[in-house]
């Protein structure tokens, strides 16, 4: 009963594990008693609270998915370094939390060595990627997860270790359109090509009523196939979004043939400044080429490298195009700006230039 | 022969070993250790071998319900089974982590042993709701695995037309920039609620997600429902010793291109060579300045949270941001905590009762107005609700329009009834 009081009879709702239970005691005594913070190096915050009690909290990269074996191991260096006492982010990176200065040498080398993690992930450098399930263990993606984010992280590494940007730089991949994976200064996502093909045959467990509902452009409609009732998709209405998928997977959205995954730049979450912003077409039409997807490693590298010469100290990615113009963004990176850079969706005409603003 | 009675080893994966070269961790080498032990973890990277080979996805989902509760598993079956008959069921639970993802080691090997016994110990720390997950169980050993769960305090997760569970930013626990307990919030909020969160009685679901500060590490304006995010009141702290000490180091150049002229309301100016004034009545509570100088400068001493409500990603209308309901609020007592609960409670009841299926409280808002939304929950309507007043000039004024033609009586808040909007769709 380490977690908290369990409740005996079903369903037990025992409710959320006590976080006090699970607090280091530094945290514990201190809490809501912070005064400031010290960057010792990437990875490693030195916190002070009033009381003058110091805590080192070390963080370092995880894939997420982990055996027990490995979780253990984690344990273990939280055992003998963190009187086992541990924290996990939201971008599933550990952080490994410290009482004593001397132990944060060994603390590192034993998170290197023994589990193979990086430190680092903080302040202005590249954070570990969000991403979901894909082929792993998803019913619906178009691509994986774990294994582009393998191979995204490898290329990326040197930013995850070193905070050589102007701003922190968060990534998300999703692996199909209902994009799960979140807003980031660059999300990759899977982009599907063609209507969903109807399974007559499966499409009748389906409750129809509810797929056509869903739609948010109301494509779909009811039809009969060999007597029975189906569903059809008008091909001109449809924008491809895969909602009908997810609700029936008889309305089958992904094609292996055709999908493509295409990178989105310039969302920020914090109210810091002009506050947080929704990401923005950048580059279209790349393979979905697993294993290691190189056509994206490339373009976000040729994005990361733009902005760390051009951003300003503290500017995210989206606030620096932003200051130079698309128009520039496109200009510096090489990439095309075509028709499908214009919105047609909701809202579309708020994002057109209505103004003689131009950079010439 | 087929694949399952060969040894895991002989399960070819070239394409996945090439993920197990690189500086970064690499999950494929893991979860091939593990299939030593856990010869069905051999059998999945036999799976996704073929869905790298083929980019094709061969899951299969659907729900599985233990006793009691209508969601928290994640049931997936193989469509390759005969091939990987160990996968031929092979379900995600969901559960629900301490706050804040703090773990005591001795809560993570527990977790570690359960899910050792009875599921095929792959586990992921986190979701991106923020539940623990743990993977490999089929339709017999998930409910052994989810009683042993529950039976050692642990309880599972929220999945479908339900609350999710709740997520929060370290906050108290070591940041000096928390506003209030985002932890506390967050188990208090999971466990009044924890009947909405295991049986799936929404329209769709429903996401909270707590910051202690504008710089909302939980993401909670663009991820939840209902942010809560920490701010104060009256004057930001400063000391200008430090601030004096700042300039000193960084040169007043770097804090004039930096902190003064990147503040979104021009409410700082230099004060002589030493020291800064802050204009507080007009400062947004956006925390640049704070991150920057976090030393000089801190959060008010009068300290609450801004409630925001209708956030979410991109299906179907288009991705959503919250936006703000309550500008301030004190969560300082356990009576202020109730008073959230509450007002979450009517927004259920209004949304509830109007939204329609797979409508998310964004959604709802969008159909049926701000203003509308309001008056169904109760709230008043304040100018830190909008940027700006309406352009649009075509309003319905009540009180203008006194005794209807009709004579019937006007009905609030006047919402489109669901059958009416479900049929026109359809048409
Ligand atoms: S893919 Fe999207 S737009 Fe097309 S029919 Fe399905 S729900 Fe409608
Ligand atoms: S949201 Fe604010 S209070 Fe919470 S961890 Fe981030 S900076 Fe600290």
């Amino acid at each position: 009963m380490s977690v908290q009081e369990v409740k005996k009879k079903a369903p037990r709702d025992n409710g959320a594990p006590d976080h006090k239970l699970n607090l280091h005691p530094l945290m514990l005594k201190n809490y809501g008693k912070w005064k400031y913070y010290e960057k010792v190096r990437t990875g490693v915050l030195k916190r002070v609270a009033e009381s003058g009690d110091v805590l080192y909290v070390v963080r370092a990269g995880s894939p997420r998915t982990m055996s027990v074996n490995v979780i253990r191991k984690i344990c273990d260096i939280a055992d003998k370094y963190c009187q086992g006492f541990l924290r996990f982010t939201s971008r599933a990176n550990v952080e490994f939390l410290v009482g004593n200065e001397k132990d944060v040498k060994p603390l590192i080398k034993a998170v290197e060595k023994e589990l193979g993690f990086p430190v680092g992930g903080t302040g202005a450098s590249i954070s570990n990627i969000l991403h979901t399930q894909g082929w792993l263990h998803c019913n619906l993606p178009g691509t994986d997860a774990a294994g582009s984010v393998k191979a995204l992280m490898d290329e990326l590494y040197k930013d995850f270790v070193k905070e050589k940007l102007p701003n922190r730089l968060k990534i998300s991949t999703s692996c199909c359109s209902i994009n799960c994976g979140g807003q980031a200064d660059i999300a990759i996502n899977v982009q599907h090509h063609h209507p969903p093909r109807v399974d007559d045959k499966g499409v009748g467990v389906c409750e129809h009523p509810k797929v056509v509902a869903i739609c948010p452009v109301a494509a779909i409609r009811p039809t009969t196939a060999d007597g029975r009732p189906s569903l059809e998709v008008v091909p001109e209405k449809c924008m491809y979004c895969g909602a009908c998928h997810g609700q029936c997977p008889s309305m089958e959205i992904r094609d292996a043939k055709t999908d493509t995954l295409s990178i989105w730049i310039g969302g920020k979450a914090a109210s810091t400044r002009k506050g947080p912003s929704f990401m923005k077409l950048a580059v279209w039409g790349l393979p979905n080429n697993a294993p290691r997807w190189p056509e994206v490693g490339e373009a976000v590298k040729t994005i990361v490298e733009a902005y760390r010469k051009g951003g300003k100290p503290y500017e995210r990615l989206g606030e620096w195009v932003e200051r130079i113009g698309w128009k520039r963004f496109f200009e510096i990176t090489g990439f095309p700006f075509t028709k499908y850079h214009i919105d047609d969706f909701k809202n579309a005409r708020a994002t057109l230039n209505t103004s003689t603003h131009v950079r010439l | 022969m087929s694949d399952a009675k060969k040894k895991p080893e002989s399960i070819k994966t070239p394409l996945l070993d090439e993920l197990t070269t690189g500086q970064w961790p690499s999950f494929v080498s893991d979860l091939k250790n593990l299939s030593h032990t856990k010869p069905q973890v051999g059998q999945l990277l036999g799976q996704l071998e073929q869905s790298y080979e083929d980019r094709w996805n061969y899951w299969q989902g659907t729900v599985l319900n233990v006793d009691g509760y209508g969601g928290g598993v994640i049931a997936r079956y193989s469509e390759l089974s005969e091939r990987f008959p160990d996968i031929a069921q092979f379900h995600t639970v969901r559960i629900i982590p301490p706050p804040g993802w703090v773990y005591s080691t001795k809560s993570l090997r527990q977790l570690c042993d359960i899910w050792e016994k009875h599921g095929a110990g792959i586990m992921q720390l986190h979701g991106m709701t923020g539940d623990i997950l743990l993977l490999g169980t089929d339709n017999v050993t998930t409910f052994d695995a989810a009683e042993e769960l529950m039976e050692a305090g642990w309880d599972l997760g929220g999945s479908g037309g339900a609350l999710r569970t709740p997520a929060c930013c370290v906050g108290d626990a070591y940041c000096e920039s928390s506003c209030f307990d985002t932890m506390g919030i967050t188990k208090y909020l999971t466990d009044r609620f924890i009947s909405q969160l295991h049986r799936p009685e929404f329209p769709y679901k429903y996401k909270f997600k707590v910051s202690g500060c504008a710089n909302d590490c939980a993401c909670s304006i663009q991820r939840s429902d209902m942010p809560i995010i920490g701010t104060w009141k009256g004057p930001m702290q400063i000391d200008q010793k430090e601030v004096g000490k700042f300039i000193k180091e960084h040169g007043a150049d770097y804090v004039v291109n930096n902190v003064i002229t990147r503040c979104p309301t021009q409410a700082i100016t230099l004060k002589g060579s030493k020291e800064i004034k802050v204009d507080n009545d007009n400062c947004v509570r956006c925390m640049h300045c704070i991150n920057v100088m976090h030393k000089a400068l801190r959060p008010g001493k009068q300290r609450g949270a801004t409630i925001l409500v209708g956030g979410k990603r991109t299906l179907k209308i288009g991705d959503t941001m919250s936006s703000m309901i309550v500008p301030f609020m004190p969560l300082e007592t356990e009576e202020d905590w109730e008073k959230l609960g509450d007002l979450v409670e009517k927004i259920w009841e209004f949304w509830g009762e109007n939204g329609m299926e797979h409508e998310r409280v964004g959604e709802f808002i969008e159909r049926v107005g701000l203003a509308t939304f309001l008056e169904g929950i109760g709230l008043k309507p304040l100018p830190e609700m909008v940027i700006h007043p309406r352009t649009n000039p075509y309003i319905k004024f009540e009180e203008l329009a006194p005794g209807r033609m009709g004579g019937e009586p006007h009905k609030r808040p006047s919402v489109v009834d669901k059958e009416i909007e479900t049929f026109e769709k359809a048409e």
